[in-house]
């Protein structure tokens, strides 16, 4: 017989034709005519993915060992697509707002694009997919060898050809051709969406033929194939409660974590109104691809020989029968199941591993090279096709390695647990806000290594870990036994590893994000995916130009303060050649913004702003706005604070100062009071003296009475001076003092104070300079007056020199009238000339007399005047300047 | 009375809207529920008298299909009533 | 033989007061009126009693008196100590720098005539 020959000629026709179909459908997409490629009707079909050749071949074996219990893969995945109004609805709506390219790129896009996670996402899934891959190219392997029993020179060409390889190159070359052909923005592939729909359809009418013919063709109706049924090994249901839900529970995680349904569900969607019609046409394909499974494992139980491969049951009930065409069909359907599954894994993972592992590495290494856009299209695409060729080498080394022996479903389950790791960290990161980049992580590790360790490993017989191992656990520690973990013995390999990954996956991953905390960007990005409907209802694109400049600068205007963002904006347009705030967003100009942004809110998040309004519609600006307000009120709490902080170590240092000057205040009130004390008692001790002397002694001489009575005069002359002062400087210090402003020439009021101090009597020599001494005021002559008597007397008191002189010099300097009295004495020593002013300070001894109140009044005399009283070093001599406001004289003359 | 029944209308339309969301959420409950029932059969291996008898496969195969189809049947209803326009609230109201 | 009195004070008309008051109740009165050579004036003159202002041009009264209590000379010197600062604290000062006695300015002629007899009777 020439099965075989007839075979492969009709495989490669078929494949012919799905070349076609993907080729029409690229062109028809190329010239806007496919919308009919964008009909719910092609998204449901294409979900079919989800029906791999394990589920074509191996649903039968399974019902033939275990019964129902084939249905819990399906049962998962059919609550999930009912329910699309939970998840499906917003995890599509998340991917087509955001971009996402893949389930990697979803997580670490919610956990604030974190290359980490994509990275760790990316060698899960690898790891996941690749035994499943292999499982897909041994299914072909298996039912080419099925079609050959019955053909000894068809023997001899398996054993010659190696069969897996060749479909596995085939399937990369398809892969590559209409996976790859361009780089779409949005990931999506008409041509392979169209070829893998058209597989659907074929695989369904397979299994339903092939089920028809069994029921009716071979058991005689419905009646009798149910009474068949409970008759056989599997009549009675005999599935284990665990398996059940669990195994119910991991196909619809894995339902939404598996990268190809991912990539069909989410990437490929055109609309999320495909959902709709999705909700309830999948669940039908679903069911009527396991309608037929249970009677045809049931007649294959019949009629094949004790020993055959159930699971090869699909081909060699029709072959055993002579139905060879119908046995065509149904291999076709197998092959398209295994191809349609390879293919859209192969891209979902090329994607993944090109996207977050291959290009970040590129990036970095030609990080100083001038790489300009079109050399990373094309790195991009190359590392997508060298990453297709990749998968697949790896399946095909998975399948030569592992020998093919191991039961198609068992491989299937480990796949779908390993997978299904994913979980926590994609529905935390959808429905929870608060979870975090590092729970997630922390979560996808620890189930990854326990998956790993409990499920994957084992699987490898005693190659990977030896029967002590298994026995004893690992250094005799039997609580980390890989099938009894935790001491927890008896239950089911596949269950014990799901239910020990899943659920302490899910505790760290909560845990760890309940005590870590976000990066702004992550804080964004998770109430961008949280809060998805409130900010997308309408996914749309920015118009580009100036509206995305106005949107900018309302951005940098909240990070930058108003002032500074408009300058820099007017600079920037300007540097444009463009008038007003709005330059044209340039990359240049993008890139500065970003360096400016960058310096209040760092360099990460500054891109992620500027990116996401320039970029796509992945985020609305309300929400920059938002984050961009928050940075703004931080920064703004946290300047608040440190004005608080230096204005309290302000207050501090005035009150310490105010303190110390009270204390001061304190000490000069009590040398003050001690002062006038001795002032008054001095003078008053010599008039009672005297006068007691004068009262009580008799025979004085006259000449002695005179002169005692003259002492008493004097001190008491001395004691009403001391009064008068204390009272002119109390009234001065209080402010009460009136002023009697007049006008009238300086050198008039020098010339008085001269004559009123009778210089003429002393030896005291006064010269007159300058040539602004002919000055109009308009002030109190008479204090003025008093404070240049003050001065003169000073010098006729206190200047030592053999021949004293003191020189009157008037100048105007700027707005004042400066009048210096310099004379030619040996002046106040430096210690003293900061003391001169002070009450009661004399520098001499006493001799001098007057009670040292003279220079204080006269400084305040000169407050209250609006000038100035001060002592000028470096004279030769005592100087003092008294400096006037100029604005109070008339017009010199 | 009469014509203030347009408001009253699309008040109703809304609500009825709003309700329809929450069948379309308890939808997949209720499908899990129905088939976690099987839990509840007696299974070959826990039959010990021969009186109770283990379910036969042909009826766990129609309780199973029936479910199945009812779910199916039930989502292209919610599907076809609910409002596109309706998801917009979705979140924010009830 | 006369009792020989020191006059430290820097107010001419109350050392002339002084003078007269204890010259005609029979002492033999001195003065001087600077405080930096007060204690060298002191031990050079050797009087029987000495009269000490408290503020004098150059150093002050209980400095003054401080040092003359550090010699063994004039450890046992009657000392009067006259202030024109009346607060308590002076009293207190001066009794610590180890006055004999203690006179608030202005007093009573009699006063100062009383506490000198009385502090060279001791």
């Amino acid at each position: 017989m020439a099965t075989l020959n007839i075979l492969i000629a009709v495989c490669l026709g078929y494949v012919a034709m799905l070349f076609a179909v993907a080729f029409m459908a690229e062109r028809a997409a190329l010239r806007g005519r496919g919308n009919w490629l964008r009909s719910p009707w092609i998204y449901t079909l294409s979900l079919s993915i989800y029906c791999t050749a394990w589920t074509f071949y191996g649903a039968v074996g399974y019902a033939a060992r275990s019964g129902l219990e084939f249905l819990t893969i399906y049962l998962g995945p059919t609550l999930i697509m009912v329910g699309w109004w939970w998840a499906l609805r917003k995890m599509v709506r998340i991917g087509r707002t955001q971009r996402i390219t893949s389930v990697a790129d979803l997580i670490s896009s919610r956990y604030g694009k974190s290359g980490v996670l994509a990275v760790c996402v990316t060698l899960l899934a690898v790891v996941g997919i690749t035994p499943y891959i292999s499982l897909q190219l041994q299914s072909v392997t298996l039912s080419f060898s099925s079609f050959a029993v019955s053909d000894a020179e068809g023997a001899e060409l398996i054993a010659t050809y190696d069969t897996a390889l060749w479909v596995a190159v085939g399937l990369a070359l398809f892969t590559i051709l209409f996976g790859t052909r361009n780089l779409d923005a949005n990931e999506r592939h008409h041509g392979v969406v169209m070829a893998i729909a058209v597989e659907a359809v074929v695989k369904l009418f397979a299994l339903i033929a092939v089920g028809v013919f069994v029921v009716w063709g071979l058991a005689g109706g419905v009646g009798p194939m149910m009474e068949r049924i409970d008759a056989s090994q599997i009549g009675q249901w005999q599935v284990d409660g665990g398996r059940w839900v669990g195994l119910t529970l991991l196909s619809a995680a894995a339902f939404l974590t598996l990268p190809r349904m991912f990539q069909v569900l989410v990437v490929e969607n055109e609309d999320e109104g495909h959902l709709r019609t999705a909700a309830w046409a999948f669940p039908t394909y679903l069911m009527l691809m396991s309608l037929f499974v249970v009677p045809i494992a049931v007649i294959g139980l019949e009629l094949m020989p004790p020993g055959s491969n159930p699971d090869q049951f699909v081909l060699t009930v029709p072959l055993s029968q002579g139905r060879d065409g119908l046995a065509m069909l149904s291999f076709l359907g197998g092959f398209s199941s295994a191809t349609s599954m390879v293919i859209v894994a192969a891209i979902a993972l090329a994607t993944m591993v090109s996207n977050h592992i291959v290009m970040p590495i590129f990036l970095r290494l030609t990080q100083g090279g001038a790489s300009g856009p079109s050399d990373v299209r094309h790195v991009v695409i190359l590392a997508r096709r060298m990453s297709i060729g990749v998968v697949l080498a790896l399946g095909y080394l998975y399948y030569k390695v592992s020998g093919g022996g191991t039961a198609l479903a068992a491989i299937g389950l480990v796949s779908f647990a390993g997978l299904a790791q994913l979980l926590p960290a994609m529905i935390g990161g959808i429905f929870w806000r608060g979870a975090t980049r590092n729970g997630a992580l922390a979560g996808l590790l620890v189930g990854f290594a326990i998956w790993a360790w409990s499920l994957l490993l084992p699987q490898f017989g005693g190659g990977a870990l030896s029967p002590g191992v298994m026995e004893q656990g690992p250094w005799g520690i039997a609580w980390l036994r890989p099938e009894a973990m935790f001491g927890i013995e008896g239950v089911d390999p596949l269950l014990h590893a799901a239910l020990w990954s899943l659920s302490l996956n899910a505790l760290v991953f909560v845990v760890v994000s309940l005590i870590s905390f976000p990066s702004p960007l992550e804080r964004l990005q998770g109430a961008q995916f949280v809060n998805i409907f409130e900010h997308s209802s309408n996914p749309q694109s920015w118009s580009g130009g100036i509206a995305q400049s106005e949107d900018l600068m309302i951005m940098a205007q909240r990070i930058l303060g108003p002032a500074e963002a408009q300058s820099f904006f007017q600079t920037e347009a300007a540097r444009q050649g463009l008038a007003g705030y709005l330059p044209e967003p340039t990359p240049d100009f993008l890139a500065r913004l970003e360096r400016e942004l960058s310096g209040a809110v760092g360099g990460a998040t500054a891109h992620a702003m500027v990116a996401q309004i320039m970029g796509a519609a992945t985020v609305s600006v309300e929400d920059l706005l938002a984050v961009a307000d928050e940075t703004a009120q931080m920064m703004e709490y946290s300047s608040q604070l440190e004005a608080k902080s230096s204005e309290l170590t302000r207050t501090a240092r005035q009150l310490r100062a105010a303190n110390e000057k009270l204390t001061q205040l304190s000490v000069q009130k009590d040398a003050f009071l001690s002062q006038i004390s001795h002032e008054l008692r001095t003078p008053m001790t010599s008039i009672r003296a005297f006068s007691e002397i004068l009262r009580d002694a008799d025979g004085l001489q006259s000449k002695d009475l005179t002169r005692y009575a003259s002492i008493i005069h004097a001190e008491a002359i001395r004691l009403t001076r001391l009064l008068d002062d204390l009272l002119d400087l109390s009234v001065l210090e209080n402010g009460q003092v009136s002023l009697n402003i007049r006008e009238g020439l300086l050198s008039d009021v020098i010339s008085h104070s001269i004559a009123a101090t009778g210089t003429d009597m002393h030896a005291l020599r006064v010269r007159r300079v300058g040539p602004a001494s002919e000055v109009m005021l308009n002030t109190d002559l008479d204090r003025l007056a008093q404070v240049f008597i003050n001065l003169i007397a000073n010098a006729q008191k206190y200047c030592d020199a053999d021949r004293p002189e003191l020189t009157i010099e008037v100048n105007r300097r700027g707005g004042r009238i400066i009048v210096d009295f310099i004379d030619n004495g040996s002046g106040i020593p430096p210690e003293s000339q900061s003391m001169v002013f002070e009450k009661f300070y004399r520098v001499a001894d006493r001799q001098a007399g007057g009670a040292g109140l003279g220079l204080a009044i006269c400084r305040e005399i000169m407050a209250r005047l609006g000038g100035t009283l001060g002592y000028l070093p470096g004279q030769g001599g005592g100087a003092f300047r008294v400096s006037l406001p100029a604005a109070q004289r008339m017009a010199a003359r | 009375m009469k014509d203030k029944s347009i408001p009253l209308f699309l008040e109703r339309r809304s609500y009825r809207q709003r309700r329809l969301m929450d069948a379309a959420r308890l939808l997949p409950l209720l499908g899990a529920l129905l088939w976690m029932v099987p839990l509840l059969w007696p299974r070959t291996q826990t039959v010990q008298s021969a009186d109770a008898a283990a379910v036969s496969t042909s009826s766990a195969i129609l309780y199973m299909f029936a479910v199945w189809i009812f779910l199916a049947l039930a989502a292209l209803f919610l599907s076809v009533m609910l409002d596109t326009k309706a998801e917009a609230q979705d979140s924010r109201d009830d | 033989m006369s009792k020989r009195v020191l006059i430290i004070e820097d107010e001419p008309n109350i050392i002339e007061a002084i003078s007269f008051i204890l010259s005609r109740d029979g002492w033999h009165v001195d003065s001087h009126s600077n405080g930096h050579d007060a204690v060298s004036v002191v031990r050079a003159r050797a009087p029987d009693l000495v009269i000490l202002d408290v503020m004098l041009p150059g150093r002050s009264g209980y400095e003054i008196l401080t040092d003359l209590r550090a010699q063994p000379e004039t450890r046992d010197l009657p000392v009067l100590m006259l202030t024109a600062r009346g607060q308590a604290r002076d009293r207190e000062l001066a009794e610590r720098a180890g006055a004999s006695r203690f006179m608030t300015k202005p007093f009573s002629n009699a006063d100062v005539i009383e506490a000198l007899n009385a502090l060279v009777a001791r």
